[in-house]
């Protein structure tokens, strides 16, 4: 029975994890959809959100009273969640107006060159934002002020689920329900749906290609940004460099589910993380089914959890270049 | 190509003799330009290097400061397990060269310095061929990916080499590893860049440059012409290994101190950003950039510290009524540098400052949106 209850606290931590990767996949994927190259800053848009709400919640805790332990009072009239909203909706914007900049600036006046130069393009802004953000706020990592407060929730027997878990799964539930409105129900959606299969005719229809690309980008930033700020409602501690290693485990989990497609980013973001909780969580049992493990790291495996997903995209890329969902694209000539 | 030949000698005669005259002088009382001058000749063998890769073939490699670490891992412990041995034989105090030079006192630092320079070269070897076994193994299964994949790919491989050397006891893991002799010197620096050059031209000029050049322009094209593309991709990448892990080797015993963050994700990008700036494709430029891509960062960090800095931060935050943080961070980081010559080379001279085809040409079907 233990053993199970373990296997399921590490299932929901990289439930977690997952949702993270989940919502910064999404903004690759789509991307990806309609522009066919990968947005190498992606990762770099996710680190400014963190910072974006970094900065609103130290605007809104100077504002409103704490209480003793330095959290938002839970007697205050502005209850938690509203203003975890209010951070929350302020990054995202913040970011969507950024992403939309970033494809104006840079990638616009790209559209109809080869893809290495956007590829390289994209290289450079991802740099350009990090080490920008390092010159303003400085290398070391910051605290982020606690939104809500981090407990176990009670009642789940053995099992422990912190509050900052629940609203990272919540939260990603939420947007994607929201996303998935976006994208069936609305106009802009189908805009998006069409442009993905075939631009060209997309735009003889009377779409305004341009202005379904910035909306992308806008979405898939703000979406980044989201994920910012939920992870750091999980690990409070952020630097201008976490976009980095963040940026590329999404990207192989959008690589993963099949890149270009939504539900595949989402199902490739949780396969991920909890890939990832498990080898670190069962790193013992590993080392004991694999003896050469141990000789290579003896330290245990879990030092090894940052090259997982490399190792998980090379072998997608080997035996499935089109991930779980995708779709076979022909090269035309 | 013999003329090629004649340059080569002639070049590694000059150098040989600089560094029998000029050398030292220069390392003991010009130190610091010393410094720069070894990291140029490092430079320009990574940058000429990864050019065959990136530049001739056109694929695109991120991964370049993996290689160099397996070569610099490789070599370093060469000379910290096997090469105490091989110079004891040769010049220990009962060693052979000492047996054979005792007649002549005036040859006394002769045997140290041959020993020296053949434990250097045995090693650069060992980490060339090892950082080309490397290529060998990322390249086989991972160039039958197309360009944005494979930059990610090789990211992939630079970050898991490193994380495999970060937790590797051996190697010293996250403590870093001190390399025994400093051998490095601009002979072997210069020389070997001065091979590397001749090596990727003479590549690029032979049958196998027709190859690597029809892979760059049109690879459905040269699979319609049964060229074998994976075959030409796994030649560049594997030449363009073993010349990193030189590259390696020489930084090894340069600094004779090694870490795991040294080559991280951000030394691929200056590899990378030489080979932009200096044009994909074009030898010359490469050179050009890599010299001027180390020149610069000291230039720039010896202008952070001038007066002018804080005057200057002063004017701007009397104009504009914010505070800014200090300006010399600005001017140190030589990624934001880096950063801007990457996105205003891509939107305005995509060639580079020297290239002649790979971004000009327009190819076929690489426009999916308008």
């Amino acid at each position: 029975m233990a053993q199970v209850i373990l296997f399921l606290q590490q299932l929901l931590n990289g439930l977690s994890l997952g949702s993270i990767y989940a919502l910064i996949a999404l903004g690759y994927t789509m991307v990806y959809g309609v522009l066919r190259f990968i947005n190498f800053a992606h990762g770099d848009v996710y680190m400014l959100g963190a910072y974006a709400g970094f900065a609103i919640t130290n605007v809104i805790y100077t504002i409103i009273p704490l209480d003793q332990y330095n959290a938002i009072s839970r007697h205050t009239f502005i209850p938690i969640f509203v203003c975890t909203a209010i951070v929350m909706l302020g990054a995202m914007i913040f970011c969507a107006i950024l992403g939309m900049s970033i494809e104006r600036i840079a990638y616009r006046p790209l559209r109809d060159r080869p893809r290495l130069t956007v590829l390289i393009t994209a290289i450079g802004v991802s740099l350009f934002l990090q080490n920008m953000t390092q010159f303003f706020v400085g290398a070391q990592p910051q605290a982020f002020k606690q939104l809500i407060p981090v407990r176990a929730i009670e009642g789940l027997g053995d099992l422990t689920v912190l509050s900052s878990q629940a609203a990272i799964i919540i939260s990603t539930i939420v947007l994607m329900v929201f996303l998935r409105l976006v994208v069936m129900k609305t106009k802009i959606g189908l805009a998006m749906r069409a442009l993905s299969v075939n631009p060209t005719a997309c735009s003889l229809m009377g779409v305004n290609n341009g202005l379904v690309i910035s909306f992308t980008f806008a979405l898939g930033s703000a979406l980044a940004a989201a994920a910012g700020i939920l992870v750091a409602m999980d690990s409070p501690s952020i630097n201008p460099l976490m976009g980095n290693l963040q940026g590329i485990k999404a990207f192989v989990a959008a690589v993963l589910g099949g890149i270009g497609n939504i539900n595949g980013a989402v199902v490739g973001g949780l396969i991920i993380g909890v890939l990832e909780t498990l080898v670190v969580g069962y790193s013992n049992e590993l080392t004991t089914l694999f003896p050469a493990l141990h000789y290579l790291f003896p330290e245990g495996v879990s030092q090894f959890r940052d090259a997982i997903s490399f190792a998980v995209l090379i072998i997608i890329l080997l035996f499935k270049p089109t991930g779980i969902f995708g779709r076979v694209e022909r090269e035309k000539v | 190509m013999s003329r090629a030949r004649a340059i080569l000698g002639i070049f590694l005669l000059f150098l040989f003799l600089f560094a029998l005259f000029v050398e030292r002088p220069l390392a003991d009382n010009l130190a610091y330009y010393y410094d720069i001058l070894i990291n140029i000749g490092i430079n320009i063998i990574l940058a000429v290097s990864l050019n065959l890769v990136n530049g001739y073939t056109g694929q695109f490699s991120l991964g370049h400061a993996g290689f160099m670490a397996v070569g610099a891992y490789a070599a370093g412990s060469w000379s910290e397990h096997l090469s105490p041995s091989l110079i004891n034989f040769l010049a220990g105090s009962n060693g052979v060269l000492t047996f054979v030079l005792k007649p002549f006192p005036f040859l006394q630092a002769l045997p140290t310095m041959c020993a020296d320079n053949l434990a250097l070269v045995v090693a650069t070897i060992f980490g060339g061929l090892l950082a080309a076994l490397a290529g060998l193994a990322v390249g086989i299964p991972s160039l039958r990916l197309r360009g944005d994949y494979l930059a990610i790919v090789t990211l992939g491989f630079g970050e898991i080499i490193r994380t495999l050397i970060l937790n590797i006891d051996f190697l010293g893991a996250a403590r870093g590893m001190s390399v025994t002799g400093r051998y490095t010197n601009m002979f072997w620096t210069f020389g070997i860049a001065a091979v590397a050059v001749y090596i990727v031209l003479g590549l690029v000029n032979s049958t196998y440059g027709r190859g690597f050049l029809t892979v760059r322009d049109d690879e459905v094209a040269a699979e319609a012409m049964g060229i074998n593309t994976t075959k030409y991709k796994v030649i560049a990448f594997v030449v363009g290994a073993f010349f990193a892990g030189t590259a390696g080797s020489l930084f090894a015993h340069y600094t004779g101190f090694l870490t795991p963050e040294g080559f991280n994700f951000f030394k691929s990008v200056d590899v990378v950003v030489m080979v932009i700036l200096g044009g994909m494709g074009s030898t010359t430029g490469v050179i050009l950039a890599a010299i001027l891509l180390t020149i610069l960062p000291e230039l720039l960090r010896g202008l952070a510290h001038t007066d002018f800095v804080p005057v200057f931060q002063k004017a701007i935050e009397g104009v504009v009524p914010i505070h800014l943080p200090p300006l010399q961070g600005l001017l140190e980081n030589r990624l934001i540098l880096y950063s801007l010559l990457l996105i205003i080379m891509m939107l305005t001279r995509p060639q580079g400052l020297f290239g002649d085809i790979a971004g000009s040409r327009k190819r076929v079907a690489s426009s999916p949106a308008k």
